[in-house]
């Protein structure tokens, strides 16, 4: 048998024949590398979750024409959006505005892709249904109650074309008509509850123009400063689009996850703290315990590097043992704490796995170095004549 | 030359002079008990000539070497290659089996031989409990556990301290002619006891009282003793 064998068998057999005391500290060290892991974890799949949730707030850039020369139409858009990671496009709504008149009533409609709004603008609550095909139109609270629109209820949208003629008969010749069924009532708590949203063919068909929008709402999974970045790389290489980030919500965004990201680093700062602690106290408690074994092995020779080889490779063994268990249930509570608070699952961090057993191996034998040296104090003279 | 050689060897603790004076020599393949009361310095001189401790004053010669000024390292060095121990309390680990506890002794000499364990194991009667742990062996099975692993390394001298104290009467025997049986194939050695009857199975005893060596008794019958043991043997 090679020294290295014997050696590996009398760490192992210690750990393996001496379970209780050794589950303790395995327990410690297990759980605080749950902990680490888990936390871990959800640090980096923060901002991928919380942009996820700022994502309800709704859109965080607005593309605007440059210039009023330059209308946004169809191609600039797509233009523009070739500069942001498919991945990261939440979703895309392009909104047309135009004035009509409802009951004789002006109003303003907002044209726009109702998937699109929908993705962008996920907080709107609407009674009854979006319009889902040309020839609904969704009203918002404030002109339904004022008009005694309900869901269900017709109406008659007339678009009047702009004309160079005063003629009043002429200018009543050329209003173009359209029926709509009231699919839904909007409530936002905001401006938009003063609109009437139609889908884009509709007013399309009214106005007879087709791929012109005045401004496009984007929603876009990212940090403040990617938004930035994206931002000026679509005025750098589309001119024709002036494209904004929406500070209030991407500033927000930035400041709940910079202390949410500073609150998980510091809880695992002190989780790790006390896993040390915990560690070197049982440690501490098997080095006292072992007191006798340990002036035996000085008697029968052992060297005070001999005894540290031996200590060390106990706790060692053990971090590695409770780091591996610790990664893989860290990841189960990662998973949970994902599902509770974003109601999304985490994704799989692979290179957590090894830095867990990593730092657990690191953390247990920094608490083995105080026990380790009480080891080597022990003098077997004294000891093993028991006094 | 004498194996091992105490020249005016002391030991003081302040006022107390645990070893007064001490000077003895051990020759290769002796038989030496140290015998005393409580209290009167064998311990003291036991851990002295096993590398555990250092005289206050006086030369400890062993193989012609002076350990008595060596540093804390060496001594284990010299204790670990020269001396094997046997302690009364047998001090064995007690998550290891026998056979392990042996190779512990080999795993810090040298190079651990579950072989040659085996053979110290038998040597002693005990190749049937190898594997057994500590706690599932008599006093007197671990005691031989512990004479096993004293031996393994074929040190010079066998140093035991109270060998018997914590065996009773047929398991003291059974120890004893253990030791005979390691001084016919030449071993030396020295047992530290208070037991007068364990001391009279030496080939001779050096009396120790207050620290000093007051006594030196040769046992006559010890070569008589020992081919009557050898004829049980046979």
């Amino acid at each position: 048998m090679t020294k290295r064998k014997m050696y590996f068998r009398m760490i192992t057999t210690s750990l393996m024949r001496r379970r209780s005391r050794m589950l303790v500290a395995l327990l410690a060290i297990a759980v605080g590398a749950t902990i680490l892991s888990g936390l871990v974890t959800i640090y980096y799949d923060v901002p991928r979750q919380m942009g996820a949730q700022f994502r309800n707030y709704g859109a965080n850039m607005i593309l605007l024409p440059a210039s009023s020369d330059t209308p946004l139409n169809e191609d600039t858009l797509d233009r523009a959006l070739t500069h942001i990671s498919e991945s990261k496009l939440v979703g895309v709504a392009p909104y047309r505005y135009e004035n009509v008149t409802i009951n004789e009533l002006p109003v303003r409609v907002a044209a726009t892709d109702m998937e699109g709004a929908k993705k962008t603008s996920p907080y709107w609550q609407v009674s009854g249904e979006w319009p889902s095909k040309p020839g609904e139109v969704m009203v918002g609270k404030n002109k339904a109650s004022g008009m005694a629109f309900r869901v269900g209820d017709t109406l008659e949208i007339v678009y009047t074309p702009e004309t160079e003629s005063d003629d009043p008969q002429v200018i009543a010749d050329s209003r173009i008509r359209k029926t709509f069924t009231v699919s839904g009532i909007l409530d936002t708590g905001g401006s938009e509850e003063d609109y009437f949203f139609i889908p884009l063919e509709d007013i399309e068909e009214l106005t007879g123009v087709k791929g012109v929008y005045d401004v496009a709402e984007l929603s876009i999974s990212a940090t403040q400063t990617e938004l930035t970045s994206m931002s000026d790389a679509i005025r750098t290489n589309v001119p024709e689009v002036s494209a904004r980030a929406v500070k209030r919500v991407a500033q927000s965004e930035t400041t709940v996850l910079t202390k949410l990201q500073a609150l998980v680093f510091l809880v695992t700062v002190v989780v790790l703290l006390l896993t040390m602690i915990c560690v070197a106290t049982t440690m501490m408690a098997v080095a006292t315990e072992r007191r006798k074994e340990i002036a035996l092995r000085k008697a029968l020779g052992a060297s005070n590097r001999n005894i540290i080889r031996e200590f060390m490779g106990e706790g060692l063994l053990l971090g590695g043992i409770g780091g591996i268990i610790g990664s893989g249930l860290g990841f189960a509570f990662a998973q949970i704490v994902s599902m509770k608070v974003f109601n999304s699952s985490i994704e799989f961090q692979p290179l957590i796995l090894p830095a867990t057993i990593i730092i657990s191996v690191i953390v247990t034998g920094l608490a083995c170095l105080l026990p380790v040296r009480s080891a080597t104090e022990v003098e077997p003279a004294i000891v093993l004549k028991g006094e | 030359m004498s194996l091992l050689e105490l020249k005016h060897v002391s030991k003081i603790y302040g006022d107390l002079h645990a070893l007064d004076d001490v000077s003895m020599k051990v020759d290769t393949g002796e038989w030496v008990a140290i015998m005393g009361p409580s209290g009167s310095g064998k311990s003291t001189m036991m851990n002295i000539i096993g590398c555990m401790d250092k005289p206050s004053l006086g030369e400890v010669l062993l193989d012609g070497v002076d350990i008595s000024k060596e540093s804390s390292k060496n001594l284990t060095d010299i204790r670990r290659d020269k001396i094997g121990l046997i302690f009364q309390q047998f001090h064995l680990i007690n998550y290891l089996t026998a056979l392990e506890n042996v190779m512990v002794a080999q795993y810090y000499h040298s190079m651990p031989d579950e072989k040659e364990a085996m053979e110290a194991l038998a040597r002693v009667g005990l190749a049937d409990r190898a594997k057994h742990l500590p706690s599932q062996l008599s006093g007197g099975e671990q005691q031989r556990v512990c004479i096993a692993r004293a031996l393994i390394n074929y040190p010079e001298i066998i140093l035991a301290d109270e060998p018997t104290g914590n065996l009773d009467e047929a398991n003291e025997n059974i120890v004893l002619d253990v030791f005979r049986q390691l001084h016919r194939d030449g071993s030396t050695l020295i047992v530290v006891t208070h037991d007068p009857e364990v001391a009279e199975v030496a080939g001779r005893t050096v009396v120790l009282r207050n620290g000093r060596l007051t006594e030196e008794i040769i046992n006559e019958n010890f070569e008589q003793q020992m081919a009557e043991f050898a004829k049980g043997a046979k």
